[in-house]
C-alpha cells in the first residue's frame, strides 16, 4: 500500500524533514498542505537554484519574480503587467478544460496585480497531427478550451505560436500568457500589512474539483493517467468575467479596501493563505466552515485544497467588508470572511471551532528542500552533432519548398486563432499572424491608462533547437523572440518565460534544464531583457509499456516591446514593387542543423546549430525599432522555420493580395542550403525604392550587414535565380493554398 | 441623439461599442444595466457578449431581464435599437426580430474579417450607405447561423427587411463566403417596423482607422445624422 506521504507525491526524505520542521506527525490536512506547497509545481524545488542566474532587474522593471506577475514601466502613466504559465499535465487528461483553466489562471494572476488583462496569447506543442488522431484530439479540444474561455470572458488571444513535434504526443504543453494594465503607482501586491486584517474570498463556490492539482502536475504520466481527471479543474469563464468587473469595479471606485490580492491556484486556499502570509510576514488564521461551497459535505481537507476555478482572496480592513460585500452581491459573486492575518508565524485552520491544520508558515512556503540536482550530457548530444549535411542528397528545390511548406509546423496558423477572439477590446492593433502581435493600451474606464505607446508580444520556443543544443537553443530562443518583436518596430522590454522539460531526476533531463537556463540568461544579459515572471513546468514524461519518453527540452519565451507610436508599427508582410534585402548576421555559411527542412525532406533532427552572435543579434534588433521609427522599411519578416525562402513567400501573402518576387542570388553554397538554413539573426525586410539610397547608408552607419536579394512584384510569381541560372520558379498563389488550407486538411 | 449601451452580465463589448459612441462619434452615451427598467435614450445598442455565460442558449437569460422587457416596450413604440452579435440573438429570443441564430455549420467559433454587401439604403441604419455597395467588417461568434422557416424568410426577403447579407470583396453572394452557413447569407436584418437592427458583425471593431478599418462608421452615420 502506498505510504501516506507517497499518495501526496512526496518522498520519504521530504517527510522525514517536515516533521523535524514542524516538531510532530503531520495529520492527513497539514501533509496535504505540504504535499501541494512542497510539489514541484509550487515550489521549484528543483530548479530554483539555476533560476536564479536570469537578470531580474532594470530601471524600467517595477516588479520581477516572485509576485503573482512581473511589471513593467511603460511611460509615467502606464504600466504593464505580465506573465506566461503552463496547463500542460492538466490539458492532455481533459484538454478543453485544461486548457480553459489555464487561460482562466493566468488571468487571475494578472487580476491580482490589480492589472486589467487585455492580451492574451499562448504557445501550443502537440505530437504531429498528420499521424495521430489522439494528437489531433488534442489539438482540437485545447484550442476549444482556449477560445471558450478567453472569448466569453472579453480578452482577445492576439497570438502565440504552435508546434508539432513527435516528443510531444502524450506530454502536449499548453502555456498561457496573459497582459494587462495599470495606472501607474497603483499596483496591488499579495501582501497585508499588519495584523488582524481580514481575509475576504470572493468569487465562485468551492467544489470538490481539481483537489491534488498541484501534486497531478508535478509528476511523470504512466498507464493510470486517465485516472487522474478528477484533479482536473473545471472553468467557468462567465464567473471569470464577473470576478475581473467586480475586482475592477473596487480598483477604481475604492481602491483602499483591496489592500492585497491572491488568485487561489495550486494548492487552493492553503496555497494561496500561506503565500500571502509568508510575503506578508505575518501568521494567518482560516475559519473553513464560512467558505462558501458548492458540495455538501466537503471536509476540511477538500475545502483547504480544492482548486475550484474564479476565486480570489483580498486582504482588506474590517470597515469595509460591508463594501465589498455589496459588490460582490451586485455581481452575483459568493463572498465571505474567512479568516485573518495574525501576529507571527503559524499557519491555522479551524473547522467549527476545531483545530484541523496547525504550520508553520515558514515550513511550508520557504522551507521546502532545495534540490541541486545532478546533472550529465546527455549521450544522444555526441550522436545528433555528428552529422555533416555535404552528404545530403540533392533536391527537386520545388518538391521541397512544397513538402516544407505543407508541414504543419509552417503552415498558416489560421485555423487556430479564427477561433480565438483576436478583437474584443479594440485594443488589437495588428492582428495574429505577423512576427508579433501589437495591441494598444487603452481603457475607457481609466482614462488615465493611455498612452500613444503601443505594446509588441511575441511567443517563441522552438524546441528541436534546444535538445539539439539546450545552451546554444536557449540562447536562439530568447533572441528569436525580441527579434520578432523588434520587426514590428518595438524596442523589447522585458521576457517571461515558461520552463517545459522532463523528469529533472534524470541527470540528462537536468543537464537540458540546466543549459537551457544559462543560454537564455546569457541571452538576456547581452540583450538587456530581465525575466519579470515565469513557469516551470517539470516531469513532462511518459512512462509505458518500459519506454521513456521526454519532450524535447521546451522554454517558450513572450518578449514584450514598446513602440513609441501605436500607429506606426512595421507589419510582417512585403510591398509589390519594393526591394527586398536580407540583413543581420548574413556572413556565416547556411546551416542547415536542426532546420523544417532537414526534417521534412530528409527526415533527420540533427546537426551541430550554429552559435548564435548575441552583439550582432542586438545590433540587428536596436536597428529594427529605428528602421520603423524612420519609416525606412514597409514590411519585416525574420528568418525561422522554413528558412528565407518562407520568409520571403510569407511576406508576400499580403493579406487578401498574393505578391511575386524575382531573388537573385549570388552564392557558392548549395542552394538548397540557403534557402532553407535557419541560421538566427537574420530578417528580410522590404524597401521602398525611392528609400533604398538613405537604407543602405542607415544600415551602413550601424554596422549592420545588408545583401539585397530582389524585388517584389504584382504578378504572383516567383522566380528565384543563382548567378544568372534559375533555379526556381513557382505560382505564388499555388503555395499559398496549400499554405492557408493546410491545417484546415488535417484537423477539418 | 443619446445612446444607452446595454449591459448584461456576461456581456464584452460593452465598454468597446461605448469607447466609439464617445469617443468616435463624440456623442451622449451611457450604460443601461440589466436590473434598469427606464430607458431615457434615442438609441438602444444591444452589444456583443456572452451575456449570462450563454446558458440555455446565447441571449435565452438576458431576454427574460427587466432591462429586456424595458427595450422591448422602447422598441414597440418605435425607439431604436441595434443588437450586435449577442445583442441580435437576444433580440430574435426576445421576439423583436424573426428567426433564430443557431451554431455555426462548422461548429467553430469563427473569428474573421468578412465583406457585407448592403442590400436595403431605406433605412434608419443603412441610409448614408449605398444599395449594392460592399463593406468589410469583422465578425467573432459561435452561434451566428441565421435561420428562419421558409415562409418567414420569403417574407424577410420580400419586404426588403435583409440590410446585410455576406459576400465576396466584389458583392458576390455565394456560399463559399458565407462564413456561418446563414439562410440566404443573411448577416443583418431589421423587423418590420424599420426600427430595430440586428447583425453578426461588429460595427465597433470597424469604426477607427488605427485600428486598420472605419468602414462600419457610415452604419453610425446613419444613426446619427438622420
Amino acid at each position: 500500500m502506498e505510504k501516506p506521504w507517497q499518495q501526496q507525491g512526496l518522498t520519504e526524505e521530504e517527510y522525514r524533514l517536515i516533521k523535524e520542521l514542524i516538531k510532530k506527525e503531520p495529520n492527513e490536512v497539514e501533509l496535504g498542505i505540504f504535499g501541494a506547497l512542497w510539489s514541484e509545481h509550487c515550489s521549484y524545488k528543483s530548479s530554483r537554484k539555476h533560476l536564479r542566474k536570469f537578470p531580474t532587474k532594470a530601471p524600467w522593471v517595477v516588479q520581477g519574480p516572485g509576485e503573482n506577475a512581473g511589471v513593467v514601466e511603460v511611460d509615467e502613466n502606464v504600466w504593464v503587467a505580465f506573465k506566461i504559465e503552463s496547463h500542460n499535465h492538466p490539458s492532455f487528461i481533459e484538454p478543453f478544460h485544461g486548457a480553459a483553466t489555464g487561460v482562466g489562471g493566468i488571468i487571475r494572476d494578472i487580476l491580482s496585480m490589480g492589472a486589467r488583462p487585455i492580451a492574451l496569447t499562448d504557445s501550443l506543442r502537440f505530437g504531429d497531427i498528420r499521424k495521430e488522431a489522439k494528437s489531433r484530439g488534442l489539438n482540437k479540444g485545447v484550442v476549444k478550451g482556449i477560445g471558450g474561455y478567453g472569448n466569453p470572458v472579453g480578452i482577445p488571444t492576439v497570438g502565440g505560436d504552435t508546434f508539432y513535434e513527435d516528443s510531444y504526443v502524450t506530454n502536449p504543453l499548453v502555456n498561457a500568457f496573459c497582459l494587462g494594465v495599470i495606472p501607474a503607482g497603483k499596483m496591488k501586491r499579495a501582501r497585508a500589512t499588519r495584523p488582524g486584517q481580514v481575509l475576504f474570498l470572493i468569487g465562485s463556490q468551492t467544489g470538490r474539483d481539481g483537489i491534488k492539482g498541484a501534486v497531478m502536475a508535478s509528476a511523470q504520466f504512466g498507464e493510470d493517467t486517465e485516472e487522474k481527471r478528477p484533479n482536473v479543474q473545471i472553468g467557468d469563464p462567465f464567473f471569470g468575467k464577473k470576478l475581473i468587473e467586480a475586482i475592477w469595479e473596487v480598483l477604481t471606485e475604492k481602491p483602499e479596501a483591496i489592500v492585497g490580492m491572491q488568485d487561489l491556484g495550486a494548492g487552493g486556499l492553503a496555497g494561496s493563505a500561506s503565500e500571502l502570509a509568508s510575503k506578508s510576514g505575518l501568521g494567518v488564521e482560516l475559519y473553513l466552515e464560512n467558505v462558501p461551497l458548492r458540495e455538501e459535505g466537503m471536509t476540511p481537507y477538500e475545502i483547504l485544497l480544492s482548486e475550484s476555478q474564479e476565486r480570489m482572496l483580498i486582504v482588506t480592513e474590517e470597515e469595509l467588508v460591508p463594501y465589498l460585500k455589496k459588490v460582490a452581491q451586485k455581481w452575483h459573486l459568493a463572498c465571505a470572511v474567512i479568516g485573518k492575518t495574525t501576529e507571527g508565524d503559524r499557519f491555522k485552520a479551524y473547522y467549527k471551532g476545531r483545530l484541523v491544520a496547525d504550520l508553520p508558515v515558514s515550513a511550508i512556503v520557504d522551507q521546502a528542500p532545495v534540490y541541486d540536482r545532478p546533472y550529465k550530457e546527455p549521450e544522444y548530444l555526441k550522436e545528433v552533432k555528428n552529422f555533416d549535411q555535404n552528404t545530403l542528397p540533392e533536391v527537386n528545390l520545388k518538391e521541397a519548398l512544397l513538402k516544407v511548406i505543407s508541414s504543419p509546423n509552417v503552415a498558416n496558423k489560421r485555423w487556430i486563432y479564427e477561433q480565438y477572439d483576436y478583437q474584443v477590446g479594440t485594443n488589437t492593433v495588428y492582428t495574429p499572424g505577423g512576427d508579433a502581435a501589437v495591441v494598444r493600451l487603452k481603457w475607457k474606464l481609466r482614462p488615465e491608462i493611455y498612452t500613444e505607446k503601443g505594446i509588441a508580444i511575441s511567443n517563441d520556443g522552438n524546441g528541436r533547437i534546444v535538445y539539439l543544443d539546450p545552451y546554444k537553443g536557449g540562447k536562439w530562443v530568447v533572441a528569436e523572440a525580441c527579434r520578432n518583436v523588434a520587426c514590428v518596430g518595438a524596442k523589447p522590454l522585458a521576457i517571461t518565460d515558461n520552463l517545459n522539460f522532463g523528469n529533472p531526476e534524470r541527470p540528462e533531463i537536468m543537464y537540458q534544464l540546466v543549459k537551457a537556463i544559462e543560454g537564455m540568461a546569457q541571452a538576456c544579459e547581452e540583450l538587456n531583457v530581465p525575466v519579470i515572471s515565469g513557469n516551470v513546468s517539470l516531469y513532462n514524461e511518459t512512462v509505458s509499456g518500459g519506454e521513456i519518453r521526454n519532450i524535447y527540452p521546451t522554454p517558450v519565451v513572450v518578449a514584450v516591446g514598446v513602440l513609441e507610436d501605436y500607429t506606426n508599427y512595421t507589419p510582417s508582410v512585403f510591398k509589390s514593387n519594393n526591394i527586398l534585402y536580407l540583413i543581420g548576421d548574413i556572413e556565416k555559411s547556411s546551416f542547415v542543423a536542426g532546420s523544417e527542412y532537414l526534417k521534412e525532406v530528409h527526415g533527420l533532427v540533427k546537426g551541430d546549430i550554429p552559435d548564435l552572435d548575441l552583439k550582432e543579434e542586438k545590433r540587428l534588433i536596436e536597428t529594427l525599432v529605428e528602421l520603423n521609427n524612420k519609416r525606412l522599411i514597409t514590411g519585416a519578416h525574420d528568418i525561422s522555420l522554413g528558412g528565407l525562402i518562407v520568409t520571403v513567400l510569407e511576406g508576400l501573402f499580403n493579406g487578401e493580395t498574393t505578391l511575386g518576387a524575382n531573388l537573385e542570388l549570388y552564392t557558392d553554397e548549395r542552394i538548397d542550403f540557403f534557402l532553407f538554413s535557419e541560421n538566427p539573426t537574420r530578417v528580410v525586410v522590404s524597401v521602398d525604392p525611392e528609400k533604398e539610397a538613405e537604407f543602405e547608408e542607415f544600415l551602413n552607419s550601424k554596422g549592420v550587414k545588408w545583401l539585397k536579394i530582389g524585388t517584389t512584384l504584382e504578378e504572383p510569381i516567383l522566380r528565384v535565380t543563382n548567378n544568372g541560372e534559375n533555379v526556381l520558379e513557382i505560382n505564388t498563389e499555388e503555395v499559398r493554398r496549400v499554405y492557408d488550407r493546410r491545417l484546415e486538411e488535417i484537423l477539418g | 441623439m443619446k445612446f444607452g449601451v446595454a449591459v448584461f452580465p456576461g456581456s464584452n463589448c460593452d465598454y468597446d461599442t461605448f469607447y466609439v459612441i464617445d469617443e468616435i462619434l463624440n456623442k451622449p452615451v451611457k450604460f443601461l444595466y440589466w436590473e434598469d427598467r427606464n430607458i431615457d435614450v434615442d438609441c438602444v445598442v444591444i452589444p456583443g457578449g456572452f451575456s449570462f455565460g450563454d446558458y440555455l442558449r446565447p441571449g435565452a437569460l438576458a431576454s427574460k431581464t427587466p432591462l429586456a422587457e424595458a427595450i422591448y416596450n422602447f422598441a414597440q413604440k418605435g425607439g431604436l435599437v441595434v443588437g450586435i452579435c449577442n445583442g441580435f440573438q437576444i433580440l430574435t429570443e426576445m421576439h423583436l426580430l424573426p428567426g433564430v441564430l443557431i451554431p455555426n455549420k462548422q461548429l467553430k467559433f469563427v473569428c474573421k474579417p468578412v465583406y457585407l454587401r448592403v442590400e436595403n439604403e431605406n433605412t434608419p441604419f443603412t441610409r448614408k450607405l449605398e444599395r449594392g455597395s460592399v463593406i468589410k467588417i469583422p465578425i467573432a461568434h459561435h452561434d451566428g447561423n441565421f435561420y428562419a422557416p421558409p415562409g418567414e424568410l420569403k417574407k424577410l426577403e420580400e419586404n426588403g427587411q435583409v440590410l446585410l447579407r455576406y459576400c465576396s470583396p466584389e458583392g458576390e453572394v455565394s456560399s463559399p463566403y458565407n462564413p456561418n452557413g446563414s439562410a440566404n447569407n443573411i448577416a443583418g436584418i431589421v423587423n418590420k417596423g424599420g426600427n430595430v437592427f440586428g447583425l453578426m458583425p461588429h460595427p465597433e471593431r470597424a469604426s477607427e482607422n488605427e485600428l486598420g478599418n472605419n468602414s462600419a462608421l457610415f452604419i453610425w452615420y446613419s444613426l446619427i445624422e438622420g
